[in-house]
């Protein structure tokens, strides 16, 4: 049994962050990714981030991911990293079991930081299994992490921020975009992005929905329709799109099963992307070892994971005992910028989420 | 050609040139390619077949999660191709089945 004073899962911005706020506050970690490399989904990330100088503003998130990793290898006699291990179970008594490589490995940690982030959701319509149906985040590590373009033309099923993003990052690769819909009746992601977009000569075309895909082996086209006030198609508003990609950008659902194994409170909200944990306003959720970051404890972006991260592993470390001087104001600090993250009218749709889940408010 | 040669941010550094086998037939894809996307840049969309319905299946999420993409790879089923590395001489099949390790 391997024994660490704070296990991470998930090497993405929020856990990368935690362990670098845990181990500079003196607690030994141990950071668990699943995949080959650190950085989560930050490594597809070809976009320049928002926000303010803390989060990275204004470097793209694969150079962030580069970033957070060299900081934890300054720290290497108190981090230890394994890539290619991915946590199997948390139990009640606290031992998490992990596939290493090829070996099941058992780890007791005395606090865990579960940061496993989430998946990209579906949508229903004809033919949806076909393949050349592909989630956004999946056209994005093909197109920017293995240089290999999805198609030659896309459909791009919603137009939230991935939705506009991933369609500008298709359009630097080459790829031509037929449109992007979107079943609301206004875009959901920023207008900076739906300008630029838009300057391409790419339609955005509001109030549609995607109703069935065709092809035999592989998508050769799509059927879009409008919808009105109510949400359902009118009839006679068909049109066909000759695309060999049907690109789903609807959001994402929190990975969290190992916190449903570990017996943390959940609950089911909207605003959150599904089930999500509840926490205090120190990331703990309701089994005192564990502690949560990052989407799955509730969908945003990747600059609030990075701060939710680097709360909870700060959390983490002074419920053992290692405080810095500046433990207090880095505390209020991250807070802080959550607060600023999410002001705004998104942000409000993710305060009011928050509130149902908080357990002392 | 789905290979991107020239992009405005990015550089894409080709490993060594790998053969590999699908179904029996010779392809090649580069070393730091994932096994799917050697496949997708070949052309291959198709990777399996639903193992009641027939229907055909490719890749959904392509970071291990959906596990839409099952294959048989050196003998071993249900490998997520999605995210296991590209190697040379690997034998890809399809996989139309559950998969048996016995």
């Amino acid at each position: 049994m391997r024994e660490v004073d704070i296990a991470i899962v998930g090497g993405g911005p929020a856990g990368l962050m935690a362990a670098d706020a845990a181990a500079s506050n003196g607690a030994s970690v141990l950071l668990l990714e699943r995949d080959g490399h650190l950085g989560g989904q930050l490594v597809k990330q070809t976009h320049k981030f928002f926000g303010s100088e803390k989060q990275y503003a204004s470097i793209r998130g694969v150079k962030i991911a580069t970033i957070l990793e060299e900081k934890l290898k300054e720290m290497s006699d108190l981090v230890e990293i394994w890539t290619n291990a991915t946590a199997l179970g948390l139990y009640e008594d606290g031992v998490l079991t992990v596939e290493k490589g090829k070996k099941f490995v058992k780890v007791k940690p005395k606090r865990i930081v579960v940061a496993t982030g989430a998946s990209e959701k579906f949508l229903t319509f004809v033919n949806n299994d076909l393949p050349g149906i592909y989630g956004a985040g999946a056209v994005q590590t093909l197109m920017n992490v293995n240089g290999v373009r999805p198609g030659q033309r896309v459909l791009m099923v919603g137009a939230g921020n991935i939705g506009l993003i991933v369609s500008y990052q298709l359009l630097q690769a080459g790829v031509k975009v037929a449109a992007i819909i979107d079943a609301a009746p206004t875009i959901g992601g920023y207008l900076v992005h739906a300008s630029k977009i838009r300057r391409a000569g790419v339609p955005i075309i509001t109030s549609h929905t995607v109703t069935r895909a065709y092809g035999k082996e592989a998508v050769e086209g799509a059927t879009i329709v409008a919808l009105d006030e109510k949400w359902q198609p009118l009839p006679g508003t068909e049109q066909e799109l000759d695309v060999d990609v049907i690109c789903i950008s609807v959001g994402l659902s929190p990975l969290a099963e190992l916190l449903w194994q570990a017996g943390c409170e959940m609950r089911y909200v909207p605003q959150l992307g599904g089930h999500v944990p509840v926490r205090d306003s120190l990331l703990k959720t309701t089994v005192d070892e564990i502690y949560i970051a990052g989407d799955l404890t509730g969908i945003e972006e990747a600059s609030s994971a990075m701060v939710e991260g680097r709360l909870a592993g700060l959390a983490a470390a002074s419920s053992l005992g290692f405080k810095s001087d500046s433990l207090e104001a880095d505390i209020l600090d991250c807070k802080e910028q959550l607060k600023s993250l999410r002001s705004g009218p998104v942000g409000d749709h993710i305060n009011q989420g928050m509130a149902l889940v908080m357990s002392d408010k | 050609m789905l290979r991107i040669e020239e992009h405005p941010i990015l550089t894409f550094e080709k490993g060594k040139l790998v053969t590999f086998t699908f179904d029996g037939k010779e392809l090649q894809g580069y070393e730091g390619d994932t096994i799917a996307s050697a496949l997708h840049a070949a052309g291959v969309k198709v990777m399996g077949h639903h193992h009641v319905s027939g229907r055909p299946r490719g890749f959904y999420c392509a970071i291990g999660n959906c596990g839409s993409c099952l294959m048989i790879v050196n003998g071993e089923p249900n490998v997520r191709v999605c995210v296991v590395p590209l190697e040379a001489g690997m034998v890809v099949e399809t996989q139309n089945n559950r998969g048996d390790l016995l």
